[in-house]
């Protein structure tokens, strides 16, 4: 029997819900890719390149790409929750994973818009 | 009385090398080791995405780079972690609706995710890096 008042806290639902949607967009691009991967056979930087260049590509890829680095700010952040103890490193671990993961975002739309 | 159910002497044991993890538990852990190693390669393998799109200078270094046996053997390692990741996760998925809770069916569902990771691991490794 909960006893909680479960209203005005989320209780990390939010979070669990978006790990999940983000681990399905992952899990079906992670299938397309290998499709594609397998029926071009890109061999060549030409051919390669080719695979991203469609509309479609290259859209999944980018929100593959959001997908992977929101999941990984959930995942790594509850590593931190559950062996850094000390609150300062903690919040500090935390903010340079948000932080680099903002900036890997930037990367990748670079990568793919520039191509 | 809460207080009193709380102190209660309980049987410890924490004697770690006698602690036998369950093939489920080994799953686990390896989704964890698997995920942050990922994460912490990222850098890595952003940098080789990059160059494997960015122009002909950058895609001979990138060929350069997975050439390299030592790599290879790295990325084949990298892999298999996104394919553990993601059989042990779509298992996690099916567990969150309730499917495969029973003990049996959970032992059953983990040897049937390093089977097919592993299995994944190898085909798509093979037709990629050799």
């Amino acid at each position: 029997m909960v006893n909680r008042i479960l209203v005005g806290a989320h209780y990390g639902l939010k979070d669990w819900v978006i790990q999940r949607a983000t681990a399905i967009v992952m899990a079906v691009y992670t299938v397309i890719f290998l499709v594609v991967i397998g029926s071009v056979g890109p061999d060549s930087l030409e051919s390669w390149r080719g695979v991203f260049a469609g509309g479609f590509m290259r859209f999944a890829t980018f929100l593959f790409f959001v997908s992977v680095f929101y999941h990984a700010w959930i995942g790594i952040r509850d590593i931190w929750m559950d062996y850094i103890k000390p609150d300062g490193i903690r919040l500090l671990l935390m903010v340079a994973t948000a932080t680099v993961l903002v900036g890997y975002a930037g990367w990748a739309i670079r990568i793919l818009w520039r191509t | 009385m809460a207080e009193m159910a709380i102190k209660k002497k309980r049987p410890k044991n924490l004697d770690l090398p006698t602690i036998r993890l369950p093939l489920p538990g080994i799953l686990s852990i390896i989704h964890r080791i698997s995920g942050a190693a990922l994460f912490l390669l990222l850098p890595f393998l952003l940098w080789l995405f990059e160059s494997s799109l960015t122009s002909a200078e950058t895609f001979a270094s990138f060929k350069a780079v997975v050439d390299h046996g030592l790599v290879k053997i790295i990325l084949l390692g990298l892999i298999w972690f996104y394919m553990h990741h993601f059989c042990a996760g779509i298992r996690y998925l099916l567990l969150d609706v309730d499917i495969g809770v029973d003990l049996k069916e959970a032992i059953l569902s983990s040897k049937i995710v390093f089977g097919v990771s592993i299995a994944l691991t190898l085909i798509v490794g093979v037709q990629v890096l050799w």
